[in-house]
């Protein structure tokens, strides 16, 4: 496949950046779409230029770290993946394909495609866990009886992984898919109960101060979630929000 | 621990976005039910409903109540948009959001400022008329026996809250005379009589049948309703969701409900100023 590329590349946080132009040839179908970016960068090492930065690691869709915004979505056209189990087979020979930086005022660029996400991890920090001791005297999960239909809805917000794609989607660079999956991981389940109220009021108050926008429920995140997070999570953070407001 | 902070927090101006939207479903369904009287119902009928809905104390809270959901809503809606622009300073130079999320979805704020400029216009239209300006006053023709003979004569009166009339003759030939754009005192005296029925119904009737401006209006409100269609189509459901309102069990019901509303109420409305403008 011989594919023409618009990159963002943007030196570091103060560059202004711009889309620049590339052509590659020789890919093919089969590679991820990171795999295409490999062969970009040593193409562009080989000539002495600058390769492009990304961001990556176990690239087999668990760590959330592959972001790019591709041809206009997160992790691209594909649903329900990630950056690294997009194929190129998901693209013609021919195609111009944009790649940009996943964007939010609280997801700064670091340089060209890489950003700086550890907003996510100061909002997890504010309420993201539940306080027990483990040191060594734990006691059997399996001795509190969860109804399984809990179970698997405490399970599938806990699928969430950070990557951002939810807020990259959003109109409004809002947060509140991720939220409400951590917020909802705990809020289902007995042991997470306990601090349930501080948990929801600090989280939300940790992601408005971040700066991530408002949520107008277009659905956007839902559809381009690589786990599919559902929209009912950020009902039940608006629910939970509410109770520990008027407690 | 943070406190809560329903006014300020994002997720306390969703619950107020969709507390005051919902509330202006309700009062969208009152006002339509007051409305199509244009249609079905007689010109006394639609005045005295005009009445009713000014002079009625409960109901003027209710119209408080209203116009302070509608500066509210408006304003909420105008600062969450300031701050959701300012949470992407830089934007996308390619961005596919028709493949993740409805186009009524993204433009809720244009929709709601059309929405706002509509209201404005509607209610220097008709609201400010009704309450701030001389208005005509209902009116109707009566046939009257003339007394020991079998001839009748035709009358012009006017109809008062009362129920009683008070002929044209008798307030042109000096005996009432009419203050504050609708009593009928005593001429010459502080006895209030009776009080009249401002005329709405010509007053909406004369405005969409203009021979200048009738059709212009007459397509800014179809125009206008569209837009609240539009607007509907994603506010009614996404209020339930903010409010935390989501259950797969009923999800399709409220999404049903919200497009059934979304499609009838604004249609409803449009049809009045195309009937009174091309069928009356």
């Amino acid at each position: 496949m011989n594919l023409t590329l618009k990159i963002w590349r943007q030196k570091n946080a103060k560059d202004k950046g711009q889309m620049v132009d590339y052509k590659i040839g020789g890919i093919e179908p089969d590679m991820s779409f990171l795999e295409m970016l490999d062969v970009l960068n040593n193409e562009l090492v080989e000539k002495g230029d600058d390769p492009v930065a990304f961001d990556h690691d176990c690239r087999e869709g668990i760590c959330g770290m592959c972001s790019l915004f591709i041809n206009g979505e997160a992790h691209g056209p594909d649903r329900g993946i990630t950056t690294c189990q997009l194929h190129m087979r998901k693209f013609k020979d021919g195609d111009t394909i944009y790649i940009e930086p996943f964007r939010a005022k609280a997801f700064p660029v670091i340089k060209d495609l890489v950003v700086d996400r550890s907003s996510f991890d100061r909002i997890q920090h504010a309420g993201g866990f539940i306080s027990v001791n483990t040191s060594g005297n734990t006691q059997d999960a399996n001795n509190i009886p969860i109804k399984k239909h809990d179970a698997d809805r405490a399970f599938d917000a806990a699928t969430c992984i950070g990557c951002g794609a939810c807020v990259a989607s959003c109109k409004n660079s809002s947060a509140m898919l991720f939220v409400s999956a951590k917020v909802s991981q705990f809020a289902l389940l007995p042991q997470g109960r306990v601090e349930a109220t501080e948990r929801v009021l600090n989280m939300v108050e940790a992601m408005d101060q971040e700066g991530f926008g408002n949520c107008t429920n277009t659905g956007a995140c839902e559809v381009e979630c690589p786990k599919g997070i559902s929209l009912e999570n950020i009902a039940r953070m608006n629910r939970e929000y509410l109770a520990a407001s008027i407690k | 621990m943070a406190k809560s902070a329903l006014l300020k927090s994002s997720l306390g101006k969703k619950y107020w976005m969709a507390l005051t939207g919902l509330f202006l479903c309700l009062f969208l369904v009152g006002h339509l039910a007051g409305n199509l009287q244009l249609i079905f119902g007689t010109d006394l009928q639609f005045n005295q409903y005009a009445y009713f809905m000014t002079s009625n104390p409960a109901v003027k809270i209710l119209s408080y109540l209203t116009y302070f959901s509608i500066l509210f809503h408006a304003v909420d809606g105008i600062m969450l948009t300031i701050q959701n622009k300012k949470a992407r300073p830089v934007g996308y130079v390619k961005n596919n959001a028709a493949a993740n999320s409805t186009w009524q979805s993204r433009n809720m704020a244009v929709l709601g400022t059309l929405l706002l400029v509509f209201i404005a216009t509607h209610m220097v239209n008709f609201w400010a008329k009704m309450h701030f300006s001389e208005m005509p006053l209902q009116q109707q023709t009566v046939s009257q026996p003339i007394p020991m003979t079998n001839e009748k004569i035709d009358v012009v009166v006017y109809n008062t809250t009362t129920g009683s009339f008070i002929a044209q003759q008798q307030v042109e030939g000096g005996e009432f005379e009419v203050r504050n754009n609708k009593e009928f005192y005593i001429k010459g005296s502080d006895i209030k009589f009776a009080e009249g029925y401002k005329d709405l119904y010509k007053i909406t009737v004369d405005f969409f049948k203009d021979p200048s401006y009738g059709l212009v209006f007459t397509l800014f409100y179809v125009f206008s309703m569209a837009v609240l269609a539009f607007h509907l189509l994603h506010g009614f459901a996404s209020a339930f969701q903010s409010l935390g309102a989501n259950n797969p069990k009923y999800n399709g019901l409220i999404k049903g409900l919200g497009k059934l509303f979304a499609i009838i109420v604004p249609l409803l409305f449009a049809i009045i100023p195309i009937y009174i403008h091309f069928i009356k």
